[in-house]
């Protein structure tokens, strides 16, 4: 039993790189790849074979993420997302985590299954739901910066 | 005026904005 927030932190710290890197991935790599994908019609490849796979962990990867750090605040999940005293800082990070899952599965990935067509969606209705998924991607990749540095800065960083 | 989301710099620059924005609020709501 005592070894459990151990573990908790480390499949946290696990699921929080694969989330974190692949929506670094997404905005660093994949949007600036598929323009020019677009340009050599190469980009079918990319929508078709890695997309949906990178967005399979990612959404995945952002609830096991979440679930593990609620784990890991145990009892002390009250306090830190109602900044109490000594959990201002985690709650912070907590707050922000919380609102990029929600982005991820209330917003990101909703859209993402009209653009990849798992859901039935005209052209029009594809190309709003390309800059709403872009947006609340972008959204999360900002607000993925003050997350990791409140995580840090509960232990590592005196305020 | 241009969104900075549609930037990927401009996001990353917004993101640290937004650390030393919450960095001060936080900072003073522990009395630090």
């Amino acid at each position: 039993m005592e070894m459990l927030p151990g573990i908790y932190r480390w499949i946290h710290v696990m699921a929080g790189i694969m989330w974190v890197g692949l929506l670094y991935y997404f905005n660093f790599v994949q949007v600036p790849a598929m323009k020019a994908a677009q340009a050599d019609s190469s980009a079918a490849g990319i929508s078709k074979h890695v997309a949906p796979r990178a967005l399979f962990y990612f959404r995945w990867a952002a609830l096991v993420t979440w679930l593990a750090g609620a784990a890991l605040l145990s009892s002390h999940f009250v306090a830190a997302f109602t900044f109490q005293a000594g959990y201002q800082k985690i709650g912070v990070g907590a707050w922000l985590g919380t609102i990029m899952l929600l982005n991820v599965w209330g917003i990101i990935w909703p859209n993402q299954k009209k653009i990849l067509g798992l859901v039935p969606a005209t052209e029009e209705q594809k190309n709003k739901a390309r800059r709403i998924a872009f947006l609340a991607s972008r959204t999360n990749t900002a607000l993925s910066i003050p997350m990791l540095f409140f995580m840090v800065a509960q232990t590592h960083i005196p305020l | 005026m241009k969104n900075p989301l549609d930037s990927l710099w401009g996001t990353v620059i917004a993101g640290f904005v937004l650390t030393i924005i919450l960095y001060y609020i936080v900072k003073t709501a522990i009395g630090g």
